[in-house]
């Protein structure tokens, strides 16, 4: 394969020619300069050449590199390089991050005769994938599988755990993985050598630069850790031995589920317990039990299935008692030590950030009295005054995390609260509309389940989830009687994911809208 | 103090007679002026060449011992207005900015020093930023050389080629009275190489001579009649002086054989024509070559005998002139037609007439020109290239997002547009001027911000129309620091106040130059030993007579900044209403404290840390807050929990604990995900004490509920 490049007598075939792609930030710079040293360490002619400016903030940046041993019958004369790649024409391709292999690929920087790719295959995601209210992440198997075809030769692993492991940055392990992997002629002692003339840092650098050394320079692939088996029935959990006894006979209703249904309805059964007690477990199993009897198993019980996920979802609601109660844990506490890699003679403050509205307050309270609130607007928005502001909870403290810890107790009387009762109510509904749907058309009521996923966040958010959930399922009378309802509105609940303020999903709905229509006029 | 220190580097400055030079281009042509005896130096920082503003910066030692006087001009008008002081007395000077944007600016000094003329050698170096990595509009230096009359250098991309072309650069001033431009190109700016020094020379005359002995001279002033001679003085007589000193130094070059078909390139276009020949098969590594090459290390003036006689003997001619319009084509034509020449004349026709000329398009033009015009040069299978379809990779590029740049982890521009999306969300859409500067990224996601940019402290002036008392709504424009000081206190401010204009203005200050690279300017915080810092914007503003400034301090107080944004666009006060936004370049604040903190912490002084975190079990994944913050630190993580269908807000260790998305969850009412730790090293005793008796009574707190309860083990993520 190539590109534009005729097969001829290339007279630079004995340049060695070197693309480093990184995300501006992750110290391209520090690589080039390395490889430039080393290159001219080793007593070869080397040019290097890099794009700065404000091209390097975050952004996708390259580097470029050539280099060839001196000639001991000219010494003096000076060969010619180029100042920037050229597809089809690259030796060796380093990319600090996968896409950026993707993206040398994409440029042509990487080909099957010729590139030996060497990239680290963590993601730094880009700003367009983050944003997606759904799963906006680009497919990073595609792009291993892809490059991998694209090269001659693709050595990938993590280089920024190494270099993470290392105290250091990517530069180094990226350094190691080029050493380790015998592409430049260059012993590894002037590699090292290189390192250590940079001064500040080399230690943990030269660690990293073998760690990744080593990788690169084995032969076999290693073979991905094993997936982590899920928890579920036979979960590590400790607790009263009351408590536990009553956890076993859930657990043991969950064995009696079908297979397809068990893992879900296990783990369903735990993030349902662990919110409230044990009673609600069984709440939920009841109302399992009761979807499993009416599921067919032709279909897999794929019903169930997503039953057993949504409705647990459902029941654990997101309001202010589970926050402060996940807040106030001993496990939780120990997270946050280990992120921050808290040591021994260290102190840690911890501040948490909450902005509670009226709205959230008033679901705290009894349900008679809470509803009573609400049903006066004036009333609601002259407490807000009071309730809506920033809160800046320091949880170190006795009082701040006394607040939460109090605040998390009143998990007990939470099915007398008012958003309890709300929740319920919409949990019911919804539930009743999937069986409903399930028994016109058993792939539609699965679809029907799977909208649940629309509603998340607090306050807003959580609002204009709610609306989306509610304006994809408005469209079902509109879909009723069509073999494809349930493809529409799994392409309804995309289009809601697909963006914040619903454009993707007003123009889904227009189509649908659209199509309905005219089959009606069509029909009249 | 700028974001990339050259204080070991400048060192090679001091290099003498013979020793080997190795480093970046922009060294070595720092290098080439101190071996040229430069009098004074100056200009204005801008990639591809801020860091020659830093190397200069750094190198003020070495300078100060030549008795150089540098100067960082307050904008390239300035510095090339500097250029002033060659005009009546023999000493060199230069300046140096980018270009087109920075000669834009510079055009109305640069006519009035090529009108009168110069005596010293006067050097404008012009980053020539065209093409990958460049920021600006895709224009071409070469029109300004043509318009003023002066001469433009674009050497070959070596440190032998540019260094020559700096000596050469000040003679040719010199000999024909007009200043020298020096086109250098992004990459060449940035090529790392060698070249063999000579000893630094102190200017024969310094600028503290020249201020004991003023002299003046009528004719050099540009007022008529003087301007009409200066008019006839560039044809009549400095420009045959030019030609002349260029012809007799062989400032083009000629390589290749006696073929019959050449090629003509500008000198910065040398080293992508010879690896085009390499590829092709008819040049070796070292540039050897059977095609006749004329190489325009000087592309204005056109030497027309020159061309006339490499065009004499062939057939056929490339040229290859990178951008457009093709002005060196059309004057070979031009030339070619009137001495009547019958030899084909290739260019445009062959290559792209605008964009950059990379590598492929340089092969596959060049191997066109080749082909048609003297196909025998070439191996059989590439006259008539049999090459495959490149594959198509459609489900890889959709898999690899975009990366534009965008704002640094912890930037402090970042909570301004968080605040600016909140006050959009509640007062509806506003029309938005952006400016030049890091700012400008609020024009892509996840703020989607701003609707034009005009140039560099022009945001203010780009909204100056949108003034009318019928409408409801203000307009909002951006200016970052370095443009209000660039220009945008007079262009912008000055004009909002005198021409009424009710819109609101937001000076982003970041302390520094930043998106240049972290060069110092007026209002700057820290004590710099050659340059006066430490003047307020607010003062300044105050000065030009706006009535309603309000100052932030902070700028990641998101709650404030949305609040008196939204104050400014709703005040009943006429007349421009100016926020300045101010807190420090997070990349510059790094830099200057991470080695100050380590150092506290290891000699064991208290040093508080701050990071931030997110409960992924209380994330929902709605990324709400990303649409809010786009940090590079703050990402998404899936979680090892089949329940969950969308990746939850992770934080990872890069995070600087800015504070925006605590004060972004706050103020926008998100979520109750974040917490922010603060790790305290070296905490005092008293500390240590309270920490330990309050964690006890957690710890009881914690113990007691979870004693009665069911506690499942956490997913190890």
């Amino acid at each position: 394969m190539t590109f534009g490049l005729p097969e001829g007598p290339d007279s630079t075939r004995g340049v060695i020619k070197l693309a480093i792609l990184a995300v501006g930030g992750q110290g391209g710079g520090v690589l080039t300069n390395w490889i430039t040293d080393l290159a001219m360490r080793c007593g070869w002619h080397v040019q290097a050449t890099s794009v700065a400016g404000v091209a390097q903030r975050t952004g996708a940046t390259i580097y470029y590199l050539e280099m060839m041993p001196k000639d001991p019958a000219r010494p003096e004369a000076r060969p010619v390089f180029a100042l920037s790649p050229s597809p089809g024409d690259v030796d060796i391709v380093i990319a600090a991050e996968l896409a950026e292999a993707g993206r040398a690929v994409l440029r042509g920087f990487v080909t099957p005769d010729r590139t030996a790719l060497i990239a680290s295959n963590h993601r730094m995601l880009a700003v367009s994938e983050k944003i997606i209210p759904g799963d906006g992440r680009a497919d990073g198997n595609k792009v291993l599988e892809r490059v991998g075809e694209a090269s001659r030769r693709f050595v990938h692993f993590d280089m920024e755990a190494i270099a993470k492991q290392a105290g250091t940055v990517i530069s180094a392990s990226l350094f190691g993985a080029l050493a380790g992997s015998g592409e430049l002629p260059f012993p590894r002692s002037e590699f090292e050598a290189t390192i250590k003339a940079g001064g500040r840092g080399a230690d943990a650098s030269l660690a990293a630069f073998a760690a990744a050394f080593e990788r690169a320079a084995a032969k076999e692939v290693p073979v991905a850790p094993e997936r982590m088996e899920a928890p579920g029935h036979g979960v590590a959990v400790r607790g009263p031995g009351k408590l536990q006894k009553e956890w076993d006979g859930l657990c043991d209703r969950v064995a009696a589920f079908p297979e397809q249904v068990r893992e879900m309805a296990g783990l369903g059964l735990r993030k349902v317990v662990d919110f409230l007690d044990c009673a609600y477990g069984r709440e939920y199993l009841d109302r399992l039990e009761k979807i499993i009897a009416s599921d067919r198993a032709d279909k897999d019980y794929a019903f169930s299935r997503e039953a057993a996920k949504y409705v647990a979802n459902g029941m654990v609601y997101d309001d202010i008692i589970r926050v402060a109660d996940l807040k106030t844990r001993s496990a939780r506490a120990e997270r946050v030590r280990r992120e921050v890699r808290l040591k021994g003679e260290q102190t840690l403050l911890t501040t948490e950030y909450f902005h509670p509205r009226m709205q959230e307050i008033v679901g705290l309270l009894p349900a008679r009295l809470g509803a009573g609130i609400e049903s006066h607007p004036g009333l609601m928005d002259r407490l807000n005054r009071f309730v809506d502001r920033g809160r800046r909870i320091r949880t170190d403290s006795i009082v701040g995390f006394g607040m939460l810890w109090v605040i998390g107790g009143l998990r007990r009387w939470r099915r007398s609260l008012l958003r309890h009762k709300v929740e319920a109510e919409h949990l019911g509904k919804w539930l009743d509309l999937a069986l409903e749907k399930k028994a016109e058309d058993y792939e539609l009521g699965v679809e029907v389940l799977k909208c649940r996923r629309l509603i998340k966040g607090y306050s807003d958010t959580h609002a204009r989830g709610h609306s989306k959930f509610d304006r994809v399922l408005s469209c079902l009378p509109m879909l009723k009687g069509r073999g494809d309802a349930a493809d529409w509105i799994r392409r309804l609940r995309e289009a809601a994911l697909a963006d914040a303020d619903g454009v993707a999903l007003d123009g889904a709905i227009r189509t649908v809208r659209s199509f309905t229509e005219e089959a009606k006029e069509n029909a009249g | 103090m700028a974001e990339r220190s050259f204080a070991k580097e400048v060192q090679k400055l001091k290099l003498g007679e013979g020793q080997e030079f190795s480093g970046e281009g922009i060294l070595a042509i720092t290098k080439a002026l101190l071996e040229c005896g430069v009098g004074y130096v100056g200009g204005y920082q801008g990639a591809p060449i801020s860091h020659l503003m830093d190397v200069l910066a750094d190198a003020q030692e070495i300078l100060g011992e030549l008795g150089v006087h540098f100067e960082a001009s307050a904008s390239e008008a300035t510095a090339t207005a500097m250029l002033a002081a060659s005009v009546h007395y023999p000493i060199r000077g230069a300046v140096t900015f980018k270009s087109t944007v920075g000669t834009n600016v510079a055009s109305d000094a640069l006519a009035n020093l090529a009108s009168g003329g110069v005596t010293g050698g006067a050097l404008i170096i012009v980053g020539e930023d065209y093409g990958e990595g460049s920021s600006i509009m895709q224009e071409r230096s070469h029109a300004f050389a043509m318009k003023s009359q002066v001469w433009l250098l674009d050497p070959r991309p070596n440190l032998p080629s540019i260094v020559s072309a700096v000596e050469h650069g000040f003679e040719l001033s010199e000999a024909s009275n007009t200043p020298v431009m020096l086109q250098v190109r992004i990459r060449c700016c940035h090529v790392h190489g060698s070249f063999i020094a000579r000893d630094n020379k102190r200017p024969p005359m310094t600028v503290a001579d020249a201020l004991e002995n003023p002299r003046r001279d009528t004719q050099r002033i540009v007022l008529p009649p003087a301007s009409f001679l200066h008019e006839k003085e560039k044809i009549q007589k400095r420009l045959p002086a030019a030609i002349d000193y260029i012809k007799r130094h062989k400032l083009n070059e000629v390589f290749g054989g006696a073929g019959r078909v050449g090629i003509i390139m500008q000198g910065g276009m040398y080293n992508g024509v010879i690896r085009a020949l390499q590829r092709l098969g008819l040049a070796d590594v070292y540039g050897e070559t059977e095609v006749p090459l004329y190489v325009m290390n000087v592309t204005y003036p056109l030497i027309e005998d020159e061309l006339l006689e490499f065009c004499a003997t062939k057939d056929a001619v490339l040229v290859v002139e990178e951008g457009q319009p093709d002005y060196i084509e059309q004057a070979l034509g031009a030339m070619l037609y009137k001495s009547g020449a019958t030899v084909r004349l290739e260019g445009k026709s062959m290559l792209p007439m605008a964009g950059e000329y990379t590598g492929d398009v340089m092969l596959s033009g060049i191997g066109n020109f080749l082909r048609t015009h003297a196909g025998e040069m070439l191996a059989p299978a590439i006259r008539a290239p049999n090459t495959p379809a490149p594959p198509l990779f459609e489900d890889l590029a959709k898999a690899v997002p975009m990366r534009p740049p965008g704002f640094c982890v912890g930037c402090p521009e970042r909570p301004i547009f968080a605040a600016t999306k909140l006050v959009e969300q509640e007062l509806g859409k506003h029309h938005i001027a952006s400016d030049i500067g890091c700012h400008l990224f609020s024009i892509m996601p996840p703020f989607d911000l701003g609707a034009t940019t005009m140039g560099y402290g022009l945001g203010p002036a780009s909204a100056s129309a949108f003034n009318s008392p019928d409408a409801k709504r203000r307009s909002i424009s951006f200016v970052g620091d370095g443009g209000f000081w660039h220009n945008g206190l007079t262009s912008s401010i000055g004009n909002a106040v005198f021409n009424k204009n009710d819109g609101v203005i937001v000076v982003v200050d970041n302390y520094y130059s930043a998106a240049t690279g972290g060069q110092d300017i007026l209002s700057s915080r820290a004590d710099n030993r050659t340059k006066s810092t430490n003047h307020p914007i607010t003062d300044a503003i105050k000065g030009m007579g706006v009535k309603w400034v309000k100052h932030i301090e902070r700028t990641y107080d998101v709650g404030k900044l949305r609040d008196t944004l939204k104050e400014a666009l709703t005040t009943e006060e006429s007349g421009p209403k100016v926020i300045v936004a101010s807190s420090e370049c997070m990349l510059n604040r790094q830099r200057r404290e991470n080695p100050i903190r380590r150092k506290a912490i290891a000699d064991g002084r208290r040093v508080v840390k701050t990071k931030f975190g997110v409960d992924e079990d209380v994330c929902t994944g709605d990324h709400a807050c990303m649409r809010l913050s786009g940090c590079p630190s703050l990402s998404v993580k899936q979680l090892d929990d089949p329940l969950r269908d969308d990746p939850v807000a992770a934080i990872d260790e890069n995070c600087v604990g800015c504070g925006n998305c605590g004060e972004v969850a706050d103020a926008a009412v998100l979520c109750p995900s974040f917490y922010q730790a603060d790790v305290v090293n070296n905490p005092t005793g008293w500390e240590r004490f309270w920490f330990g008796l309050r964690q006890r009574v957690i710890g009881w707190l914690q113990a007691r509920r979870e004693s009665r309860r069911l506690v499942f083990a956490e997913n190890v993520a």
